[in-house]
């Protein structure tokens, strides 16, 4: 039965398009308000997902619904209209900012005086007000992307689907627009569905995450727990998890279980049975490294496993793998790698809690 | 003195006594070329833009008989629309054989797939997801055709430019369907032809001038048109 408070519905969609490869997303749920993220590595289907949800690609079969009432892409004109859309690139047609901005608006034939006080009260709104009488060909791409996003927002829709749109653009033009978009969709109430292989700007603007892998929805989750708990080794992977490793629980206590991983004993805060074969994922930011004399005293934590710093990949945070036994990665900050002097062959311990191990009973082994 | 030099000397002349014969048939094939022009416009602007953009059975077919059409000698569509109109033909009732209609219609057959196959391929050169970002902020299909064929303007002027010069400077079908009668369908070219056979090479090359002068006025208006907006 399909709750009668979500805005848009999927039930039973699948689209074919190779016998390799198809998408099938047995049911999905979007509700008033909400901000939701469509994530997963590139080719999964997001695109496609999200025009069917956009209603400009008919699905081979299921059932596509707005505010419970079944629509389709031939007879969902209306629809369309209460919906807006901004794709990876801004899109402008050739002619000025303020008429790329009223383009919507004119084909719901809003009045031309109507269509220029809405259109300059929200190119303003994205920060590109002054802009509104330059050529669309003229801006660069910040301020194109600005536009076409003040282009959908000046519809009010009812839904707002977002295709990668921060894709094409530099760091600091996202930086600044990210936290910008998500201000704006939580003060007007914007129901949004955002689509992203970028897993932060999932974590920076959505209240619940889908993952999109091969096709397949794997998790539909709240943000944070989806990133804290993810359902199977293939979602934990694709949020960051880098450190999964099998174990055997020879322990249970209340909800602290012993997992014997290569020989290693690692406290972890899940309750299991003893004799359980576990999979563990481990984010490399619950990982800390301290020299071998010092780990003791630095930290409370349960899980103290001395091994060899194998490879550091530069970065901030900085990438630590560490032969502990097993394959360990952890995420230190570039003046940590400094003062510890982390280099391949240099002994180290690694710190993290009981509650940094996740449990994961689903997927691939 | 060359040939040449005294037909240019004594087609000068010609020019600047306005007479009132030249004239008049420079307007008419203004004219005719014109409403030529377009009639392909409207038939040739959404068979190309829905060749562009629809997808049916036949489309390549009707793609490649455009293509072929771009190329039809007009003396080929001279005789076609000839026996059409021809008084016994299935048109003949009408009566337009060897009059200015009758080339109208010839030309715009003429222009028509040059308009189509132009405007297909502008229509074309529209990114598909520019189309469907226009369906995506909520047009009907019209409303997106409308705004692709805005898009594509600046290359539709070129069809607009070929579909013209096609046609004002075609000879074969206007001296078929038109006769040729002086003060009725006497076109730039084929008074030209008539002016060239009776050995009266000033008149014909004061013809040429204006022909000339004519495309070049048509092409520099439209072209300042199109280089302003590209630029």
């Amino acid at each position: 039965m399909i709750g009668p408070s979500t805005i848009l519905a999927l039930r039973d969609i699948g689209v074919r398009y190779s016998p390799a490869f198809a998408l099938a997303i047995p049911a999905l749920d979007v509700y008033p308000g909400e901000v939701i993220a469509i994530i997963g590595p590139n080719g999964g289907g997001k695109s496609t997902l999200l025009r069917i949800l956009g209603l400009l690609q008919a699905p081979d079969r299921g059932e596509v619904r707005f505010r419970d009432e079944a629509v389709t892409v031939a007879a969902g004109l209306a629809a369309r209209r209460r919906m807006a859309m901004v794709f990876q690139q801004p899109l402008l047609a050739d002619a000025t900012v303020a008429d790329n901005v009223a383009l919507g608006l004119a084909f719901r034939g809003v009045p031309a005086a109507e269509r220029a006080g809405r259109g300059a009260r929200w190119l303003a709104r994205l920060g590109v007000g002054a802009l509104a009488h330059r050529q669309a060909r003229t801006l660069s791409g910040g301020e194109a992307q600005r536009v076409a996003l003040a282009r959908a927002l000046v519809l009010e829709p009812d839904l707002l689907l977002l295709d990668e749109p921060f894709a094409g653009l530099d760091q600091p033009s996202r930086a600044a627009l990210i936290p910008e978009l998500g201000g704006i969709v939580r003060a007007e109430g914007v129901t949004t569905i955002l689509v992203t292989h970028d897993r932060a700007e999932a974590q920076a603007l959505a209240d619940r995450v889908a993952v999109l892998i091969d096709g397949r929805l794997h998790q539909v989750d709240e943000t944070a727990r989806l990133f804290r708990a993810p359902a199977s080794e293939e979602v934990a992977r694709f949020v960051g998890v880098e450190t999964i490793v099998t174990g055997e629980v020879i322990a249970a206590d209340g909800g602290v279980s012993l997992v014997d991983v290569a020989g290693r004993k690692l406290e972890i805060g899940a309750a299991a049975r003893p004799g359980e074969r576990v999979r563990l994922a481990i984010r490399p930011e619950d990982v800390t490294l301290a020299q071998r004399s010092e780990s003791a005293a630095l930290s409370s934590a349960r899980n103290h496993l001395t091994g060899v710093v194998v490879r550091v990949t530069p970065g901030s945070p900085a990438r630590v793998l560490v032969d502990v036994g097993f394959p360990l990665v952890a995420a230190v900050t570039p003046r940590s790698v400094e003062e510890l002097g982390l280099a391949e062959g240099v002994p180290i311990t690694a710190v993290f809690k009981a509650s940094a191990p996740h449990l994961i009973r689903g997927g691939s082994s | 003195m060359s040939p040449i030099l005294d037909g240019l000397r004594q087609a000068a002349a010609l020019l600047l006594s306005r007479d009132p014969e030249v004239w008049a048939i420079l307007w008419l094939s203004l004219q005719v070329s014109g409403t030529a022009t377009l009639v392909a416009l409207l038939i040739g602007v959404p068979l190309g833009a829905t060749l562009a953009l629809a997808r049916f059975a036949g489309r390549g077919l009707a793609v490649s008989l455009v293509n072929t059409g771009m190329g039809v000698p007009p003396v080929v569509v001279g005789l076609f629309v000839s026996i059409l109109l021809w008084r016994s033909g299935p048109l003949g009732e009408l009566e337009l054989l060897y009059t200015p209609a009758a080339i109208v219609v010839a030309q715009a057959m003429i222009a028509a797939p040059i308009v189509t196959g132009i405007t297909l391929a502008a229509v074309q050169n529209v990114p598909e997801m520019f189309r469907l970002q226009l369906l995506a902020l909520g047009a009907s299909r019209t409303q997106m055709v409308w705004v692709v064929l805005r898009e594509a303007r600046l290359p539709m002027l070129a069809a607009v430019m070929a579909g013209f010069g096609g046609v004002i400077s075609e000879i074969g079908a206007s001296l078929m369907v038109g006769g040729n009668i002086k003060g009725q369908t006497r076109t730039l070219t084929t008074a030209m032809v008539l002016e060239t056979n009776k050995g009266n090479f000033d008149v014909a090359i004061a013809l040429s001038i204006l022909l000339l002068v004519l495309v070049f006025l048509v092409n520099w208006a439209l072209t300042w048109v199109q280089q302003r907006r590209a630029s």
